[in-house]
């Protein structure tokens, strides 16, 4: 349980004169829910797309498993278990939610893992739809992706990132955009997904849904980690108060 | 010694050839395919002043010009703009109007010897030991007098700021008042004048041939490509290195070869440097 | 049941017996070039509206797979049953490998280069005076009769359009839509678009080659003239007229743009001017194509109840 997954060390990035990243480290355990909280422009996104190859960082490390993560191309990391979600969802909008999910069942992963024998990938497709609350039999899995409201496109991104079978998964702000009762729905499925052994990175905005699920949270300010405790301690901490309300 | 005039005057004549478009693209993204058409236009316009309705030299150059940039801008702001934003859209759309333009010209025979523009002064002068007819020492003066006023309008007055603005950032300059679309219109316009004082001072090398318009595009985008579209420094850097590559060629190892070496150093740059020797194109990097 | 299948069988069925009604050969021989334009077509509609990339190159095909052909025929003598399918595997082979460098770039890298290298080829081979330089290769193998001709093309044609529109709704089909559609969330999914789309493109340009190779044994002759802008720019007016991303306007278009193109053979250059104007007029005012209309008209019409 207290087995490190992955380790940031020291990570820097900058886009122009901007420190959008400065040096940030931190570990992530095994199997926990591990938020990353900050004010607007913190610098949370460039984060994730440190970790998950889509930017690449000036300096510093990102390790998984013994494997430098720095460097590599966001399929390859994708391909060792590590996925994502978009902030601003990025569904294919020409396809339907089943043919959408067969784009990633299509990936060199799951060929690997499924040994040939996955069958028929619109099956599958389906299965994982149910899973995230697509229901079966309505015309729901059938409809085009450009059709879906916010709150559904999400979960498509989320059953994205399970066709792949990962081992860890970074979402970014998932919450954004949902309403109560769709966040209320999605708040199960994400502590199931933790009790089937998946690490969980929620970067979020809507802390008190947050504080529900994760163990641990980091909170970021202007490129910077101010803070990494339990929920309760930061709630409580003045760093954290002043990040986001300014100084009294 | 030789090579060396040689070689500043093809590379000044391909920056030249090369500014207008790059000027369009920097600006407004549009990769402008009537280019070619535009440059051979000016030729054909100055020509018919001069020849067919008797206006002096120095009068036929400016109106052609004058009349090839309202073309430019009229053809932004009345055709292109409607596919402004999908870029297939837009080089298809330039494509088509500037093959039309040509094979036009094409159709009504403009294409035997005859047409020619005569040189601005003729004879030659040694320099350093080199003969070279006046014509091109004055691309030379005119080629760098472009460049030099082109940085003054660009730095230094209001529209050539609002101009490098939208280059740099198209919804910061919108949210300080400056138009996208009338800048495009701008930037049309001057990158079919740019065409046209290019044309103006090369054409008298040679005849003026449709062959020409589809040469100009093609050397004006292959210096883009090597030096970097969207980046002026660029148009200098590809525009010098090639122009010297050729020349040494075509020297050393025989004119034949200067085509090849043109493909081989867009190859050589898409392989190592896509975006160009000082280009600031991305690749797939992208907010995500 | 026969609602839904009566257009494509009336499609296959008139591309097949269309050659037999026809009124002479000159109109055959039309119908062979309107087939090899076609296919151009379809490779220009599959890669812009199903992979996302825009290929100004189709003059590129054209060029290296005629001219592979021809040189095997005429250099070694290989005959054409061997010829055209080498030049087509070959020929997509060479083009792929120089349109590579340009897949990773954003923006129209891809397509400015694909429309240079034909160009540009043209230029070398006529500088360098190889491969018959200006006067090209003559006296090539030609297609032993005019059935035979049209026999192989047609067909070849159809059976190329319908395995395309087959492999768009395959997995790896949906893979290349995706790419277009949204092509870091595919990265995100554990896919190497660059692979990918290199698979692409030379699916595209093993069909121009094909047609390519084809039209050295229709002529007996290959020539700079195999490297012509006309290449590149009739299948893109095909396919606007035709209706762009459903693979079978293309080729309807080129069917109507072919015929009329030959009829204004006699007025030289001006035949250029007008479909590049058709061009740009169908591309400016965002025209929806025909096969698009068509399958709109034919829906509504079903629905029309008699009183």
């Amino acid at each position: 349980m207290n087995e490190v997954v992955l380790q940031v060390k020291n990570v820097i990035k900058s886009f122009g004169g901007v420190k959008a990243v400065d040096c940030v480290s931190f570990d992530v355990f095994k199997s926990e829910i591990l938020g990353i909280i900050g004010p607007n422009g913190s610098g949370k996104t460039t984060l994730v797309n440190l970790m998950t190859g889509f930017v690449k960082a000036d300096s510093g490390t990102v390790i998984a498993d013994g494997k430098k993560l720095t460097g590599l191309a966001p399929d390859k990391i994708a391909g060792l278990g590590i996925v994502r979600t978009f902030q601003i969802p990025r569904p294919y909008h020409s396809l339907s939610a089943i043919k959408n999910l067969v784009v990633p069942l299509y990936s060199s992963r799951i060929m690997r893992t499924s040994g040939g024998k996955l069958g028929d990938r619109d099956t599958v497709a389906l299965d994982i739809l149910e899973e995230i609350g697509f229901e079966r039999d309505a015309h729901v899995p059938y409809k085009l992706a450009s059709a879906f409201s916010e709150g559904y496109l999400k979960r498509l991104e989320l059953a994205r990132c399970l066709a792949l079978k990962p081992n860890m998964i970074i979402m970014d702000e998932i919450f954004s955009g949902l309403s109560v009762s769709e966040i209320a729905a999605m708040i199960p499925m994400v502590e199931r997904l933790q009790m089937s052994g998946i690490t969980i990175l929620m970067v979020e905005h809507r802390i008190r849904e947050l504080f529900q699920l994760a163990n641990r949270v980091i909170v970021m300010n202007f490129g910077e980690k101010i803070a990494e405790d339990i929920p309760d301690n930061i709630m409580k901490s003045e760093i954290v108060r002043q990040a986001y309300l300014g100084v009294t | 010694m030789n090579i060396f005039i040689f070689g500043l005057v093809n590379s000044v004549i391909l920056a030249l050839m090369a500014s207008g478009f790059a000027l369009v693209y920097g600006v407004s993204r549009l990769a402008n395919f009537a280019h070619g058409a535009l440059y051979i236009l000016v030729g054909f316009a100055t020509w018919l002043f001069l020849n067919r309705v008797g206006v002096n030299y120095i009068g036929s150059i400016i109106l052609s010009i004058i009349a090839v940039s309202v073309l430019g801008g009229v053809i932004y702001r009345f055709l292109l703009i409607r596919v402004k934003g999908m870029p297939a859209s837009e080089i298809i759309a330039s494509l088509a109007i500037g093959i039309a333009i040509m094979e036009l010209f094409r159709w009504r025979g403009f294409i035997s010897e005859a047409y020619m523009l005569p040189p601005f002064v003729n004879g030659s002068v040694s320099i350093a030991g080199v003969m070279i007819d006046w014509q091109r020492l004055i691309i030379i003066g005119v080629g760098l007098a472009i460049m030099l006023l082109l940085w003054l309008f660009t730095h230094h007055t209001k529209v050539g700021l609002s101009l490098r603005a939208i280059a740099q950032d198209k919804h910061a300059s919108m949210m300080s008042g400056i138009e996208p679309d009338r800048t495009a219109v701008i930037s049309l316009a001057m990158g079919s004048a740019l065409s046209g004082i290019a044309a103006v001072v090369i054409l008298p090398l040679g005849n003026i041939t449709v062959e020409t318009g589809y040469m100009v595009l093609t050397n004006a985008i292959a210096v883009c490509i090597i030096g970097g579209l969207g980046s002026w420094a660029g148009v200098f850097a590809g525009a010098f290195l090639l122009g010297f590559a050729e020349i040494l060629t075509a020297a050393f190892i025989g004119p034949q070869w200067q085509m090849v070496v043109v493909l081989l150093f867009i190859i050589l740059t898409l392989i190592l440097k896509p975006s160009g020797l000082l280009g600031k194109q991305k690749e797939l990097e992208e907010r995500v | 049941m026969a609602y839904a299948l009566l257009p494509m069988v009336s499609f296959v069925l008139g591309m097949l017996v269309l050659p037999l009604v026809v009124p002479s050969m000159t109109w055959q021989r039309i119908m062979t070039l309107s087939c090899i334009f076609a296919l151009l077509a379809l490779s220009f509609d599959f890669l812009a509206h199903f992979v996302g990339i825009v290929c100004l190159g189709g003059a590129f095909f054209t060029g290296v797979g005629g001219y592979i052909s021809g040189l095997l025929n005429s250099a070694f003598g290989l005959p054409m049953i061997i010829t055209i399918p080498v030049a087509t595997i070959a020929g997509g082979a060479i083009c792929t490998l120089f349109l590579i460098p340009c897949l990773p770039i954003r923006g129209i890298y891809f397509a400015i280069v694909s429309l240079m290298y034909p160009i540009l080829f043209h230029r070398v081979i006529q500088a360098l005076n190889i491969f018959g330089g200006t006067d090209g290769l003559p006296g090539l193998a030609t297609f032993p009769n005019i059935w035979v001709e049209l026999y192989f093309i047609i067909p070849m044609t159809l059976i190329l359009t319908f395995g395309l529109r087959r492999l768009v709704n395959e997995d790896f089909g949906i893979v290349l839509r995706a790419i277009k559609d949204n092509d870091q969330a595919v990265r995100a999914s554990n896919i190497n678009i660059s692979w990918y789309k290199t698979k692409a493109v030379f699916i595209a340009s093993t069909i121009g080659c094909f047609a390519g190779a084809c039209l050295a044994h229709l002529y007996g002759w290959v020539g700079l003239s195999l490297f012509a802008l006309d290449f590149s720019i009739f299948p893109i007016a095909a396919t606007v007229v035709g209706g762009g991303g459903t693979l079978v306007g293309p080729i309807l278009g080129a069917l109507i743009l072919a015929p009329l193109s030959e009829m204004l053979r006699a007025f030289g250059p001006l035949r250029v001017v007008f479909y590049s104007l058709i061009l740009a007029g169908l591309v400016i005012f965002k025209t929806e194509g025909l096969v698009p209309f068509l399958e709109r008209k034919y829906h509504q019409f079903e629905r029309w109840t008699e009183i």
